[in-house]
């Protein structure tokens, strides 16, 4: 096992073959070639409770870092889901897999994507050399933002081998109204209406199989009851039903929302949709799943579909992608884990690879264009 | 500050590249007479200033996309311009450049409420932005000081903060999408009314990158609703560490305000002498403004002002108005002009951990004394962000040399202490030859390894950034290859 960062440079520069880059491998797909895991890189680095950061090597992983972070009261604000249940996989999530993976959960509507809390990375490029971007402040423009290159670049740029990122105050308390008999149109109206109020609704979800749209306030008690009922007068108008939940089932419904509960060992693929909320509920009609969710307001559409089934073609052309989170080899190959890219940009990403990763040995196949 | 030879042979085909541009561009788009090009010879840096060759002023993507074709078929080297508010130097031009405003286009192409975003061209100004769409209750989030006059463009290039961003992040944090003209003239769409990207961030990599890998036409801007109300409250100690250690308690106690500043003695002085804000003569002030219902700023107050007086405070003011808010505000708002009624002063925003707060401002005042120049700080304590205002006398010969050579050994302290050299300005000309400072050989390598894809020709914003020894080897190639 890789044990240090001057290791890792040593094994990338001596590699005769493509490499296959792991955090935890928890995501069910990798790119070909020889495994080469970070999890060795382990541990917490500098944690400052008063300066809201903490720097981490990369295969520290997640749940060791969230205790640590318990102590202090503090959280990962962007709340990264575990992809274990909804893949079927094993392993163990790492927060150089998170970030690699720009992982967010139901919160990056409020305060951001996992990228917006990336401070700083270390990283070992394709021939070897290791390279640091950022560092461990909260503002940072010295040079080009690599930090955001890497983050969502899925080891297809360098391998991580340390993350420096913000960490935010665990709030008080929590609680969420949830909206009753709401098709899918009525429920992201509805959500939007809610988003553009002053009430800082930190998750936004709906799912048609229940009919009911669920709406998470966070904070100190009072401010929590009082944003409760606004929200609720904002909405009078829309939705007929309204209730409350208390703060541990509201706890317990996001932690599912997170990791997409609702489709653990169910049949068929699963697909994640990244679109403008407006457009969503025309996307999901069009798609024909099985069954879909939705998060982020409209935002982000979890779908389940026929194995096999081809969800770009049925969506066409629109403002965002979709993206293969869960299907047999076969389907991954034929029509490629990530959405292919306009030409222009396509050339921009071809040409990022070639620059960071000469020889094309990090995570071969995976962020290409499907054969 | 050592700027590359012009290229004499772009410099003998002005008048051809001035007639191309005229066939794609309106007769008062062009600006190629000596005595009108001066205006473009510097931005807010005015320590440097070089005449451009032309000035061009673009009203469309598709007059950019022109512009750009014809100086990458020259050989003509470009610099962006966004208002010119600039402190770092980022929009300097070279004697042999084409500056590219695009104060022209400054449209609302598109507001969408319900996905809360507004599409603009990048030449409105940051402030008309929100203007645009307050009525309704929302608005843009980063708030730099210029905000009045800079540009989104140049927001964009050079990431820009403000004093609101420890809750709302700065621009990086509330761009979704861009349209972007490479060099060579093509137009490419990035992001856009989605919120994550579908391949490698490219977004997130042309913020920040101060116009160096292409010239961002139209931006889509995530809007927010408005708070109900904010306020802020006033408290001054009688020493530095004291006061960092209560904005280290305040952040850790779960409160997250929406503004911490702090102003030293220095800055205290001069400003009480200039704006009169009635503020306590004290080593150190911070403000804390807070947002939400009355009920619930009342509350979140009443937590910081128990922090507060842990740390013995020697003075304490809560606002319960918007006008004893705009009372706390007036001082720090006065600051850099209370500043600069004193003497000409210049303006670092180096960002250090909040933890290093007491040793950094204690080394400070030790440097003052050896270069005998005085310094205030004034800052965003919330993120670390500082703000030293060095004063010196420009009509004192030798006296801005010795400024830039304390601001140097000030960002030096701020890279050695876990920071790094700039925190919102950009790099610029300014901090160029620093960059050694913060990063090693492969680390400037992989950046301009970015620049080499982008613009293979090094033709966008030459001579910014990167220092010139790094990228010297690069540009002669690339001219070779022209």
């Amino acid at each position: 096992m890789i044990g240090s960062e001057e290791e890792l440079a040593a094994v990338v520069a001596d590699a005769d073959g493509p490499l296959s880059v792991r955090g935890g491998g928890t995501r069910g797909f990798a790119g070909a070639g020889e495994v080469l895991s970070v999890a060795g890189l382990s541990g917490i680095t500098l944690y400052e409770p008063g300066a809201l950061t903490m720097v981490a090597q990369a295969g520290t992983p997640v749940a060791e870092i969230e205790a640590a972070l318990a102590k202090e009261n503090q959280r990962l604000a962007f709340e990264p889901m575990d992809h274990r249940g909804v893949v079927g996989s094993t392993g163990t999530p790492t927060i150089g897999g998170v970030f690699a993976a720009n992982v967010s959960g139901p919160r990056r509507i409020s305060v951001g994507a996992a990228r917006d809390f990336l401070l700083g990375v270390r990283f070992v490029d394709g021939q070897g050399s290791i390279v640091k971007n950022g560092g461990r402040v909260m503002k940072n423009v010295t040079g080009y933002d690599l930090v955001k290159l890497m983050a969502g670049s899925f080891g297809t740029l360098g391998v991580l081998s340390e993350v420096s990122f913000k960490v935010l105050p665990r709030p008080e308390t929590q609680g969420a109204l949830v909206l009753h008999g709401l098709d899918d149109a009525a429920a992201v109206a509805a959500m939007s209406r809610a988003m553009g109020s002053p009430f800082e609704v930190s998750g936004a979800g709906y799912d048609p199989e229940t009919r009911r749209a669920v709406l998470r306030l966070e904070g100190f008690e009072d401010s929590v009851s009082y944003r409760l009922a606004q929200v609720q007068d904002v909405l009078r108008s829309q939705v007929s039903e309204m209730s409350v939940m208390t703060a541990e089932d509201s706890t317990a419904y996001w932690d599912g929302a997170r990791d997409v509960a609702a489709f653990h060992g169910a049949e068929g693929d699963v697909w994640r949709v990244s679109c403008k909320p407006s457009d969503a509920p025309g996307l999901a009609q069009a798609a024909g799943a099985e069954a879909h969710l939705y998060d982020w307001a409209g935002g982000l559409i979890w779908l389940r579909m026929a194995a096999g089934c081809d969800l770009r073609a049925r969506l066409g052309v629109f403002d965002g992608h979709a993206t293969l989170i869960r299907a047999d080899e076969a389907t991954r190959a034929r029509l490629g884990v990530f959405q292919p890219e306009a030409p222009g940009v396509a050339k921009l990403t071809a040409g990022l690879r070639k620059r960071f990763d000469p020889r094309g040995i990090f995570n071969t196949g995976l962020m290409d264009a499907a054969a | 500050m050592e700027m590359p030879i012009p290229d004499a042979d772009v410099l003998a085909r002005k008048a051809r590249v001035v007639a191309r541009l005229q066939s794609v561009l309106p007769p008062d788009a062009v600006i190629h007479e000596e005595r009108e090009t001066k205006a473009y010879e510097c931005d807010a840096l005015t320590a440097y200033k070089c005449p451009p060759m032309v000035a061009v002023l673009p009203s469309s993507t598709r007059e950019v996309s022109d512009v750009l074709r014809i100086c990458h078929q020259e050989g003509v080297p470009v610099v962006p311009r966004g208002s010119g508010t600039s402190l770092a130097g980022g929009a300097l031009p070279t004697a042999d450049c084409v500056i590219l405003g695009v104060a022209r286009m400054n449209d609302v192409i598109e507001t969408d409420y319900d996905n809360r975003l507004i599409r603009v061209q990048t030449g409105r100004t940051n402030l008309s932005v929100t203007g645009a769409v307050e009525t309704d209750g929302f608005f843009y989030a980063p708030d730099p000081s210029s905000q009045l006059a800079c540009a989104i463009a140049g927001n964009i290039a050079m990431n820009s903060g403000g004093a609101h961003c420890l809750k709302y992040g700065v621009t990086t944090n509330n761009l979704m999408g861009v349209t972007m003209v490479m060099m060579d003239g093509e137009v490419v769409e990035i992001g856009g009314g989605h919120m994550d990207a579908g391949g490698l961030d490219l977004l997130g990599l042309i913020c920040g990158s101060e116009g160096q890998l292409g010239v961002v036409t139209e931006a889509t801007l995530r809007i927010l609703p408005k708070p109900e109300g904010a306020r802020p409250v006033l408290m001054g100690f009688d020493d530095n560490e004291v006061a960092g250690a209560c904005v280290s308690d305040i952040i850790k106690a779960g409160v997250l305000p929406v503004a911490i500043e702090f102003m030293d003695r220095p800055c205290i002085e001069a400003t009480e002498a200039f704006a009169k804000a009635g503020y306590p003569m004290c080593e150190a002030l911070l403000i804390v403004e807070v947002e939400g219902s009355d009920a619930e700023i009342d509350h979140q107050l009443s937590l910081i002002m128990e922090i507060a007086r842990r740390h013995n405070p020697v003075e304490l003011r809560e606002s319960t108005s918007a006008e004893e808010s705009a009372a706390i505000w007036l001082g720090r708002k006065s600051a850099f002009g209370a500043m600069g009624q004193i003497n000409d002063y210049m303006c670092l925003d180096g960002t250090i951990p909040v933890s290093s707060l007491p040793h950094v401002l204690r080394r400070i005042g030790e440097m003052s004394e050896e270069y005998g120049l005085k310094v205030g700080n004034v800052f965003h304590a919330g993120d670390g962000n500082m703000h030293p205002l060095i004063l010196f006398d420009a009509n004192k010969p030798g006296d801005l040399e010795l400024c830039e050579a304390f601001g140097a050994e000030i960002l030096k302290l701020c890279v050695e202490v876990g920071g790094c050299l700039t925190g919102e300005h950009g790099v610029g000309i300014e901090k160029r030859d620093l960059m050694h400072v913060q990063y090693a050989a492969a680390d400037l390598e992989a950046q301009m390894a970015v620049k080499d894809v982008f613009d293979p020709a090094w033709l966008l914003n030459p001579a910014k950034v990167f220092p010139l020894d790094a990228s010297s080897p690069r540009r002669s190639e690339a001219l070779a290859a022209a």
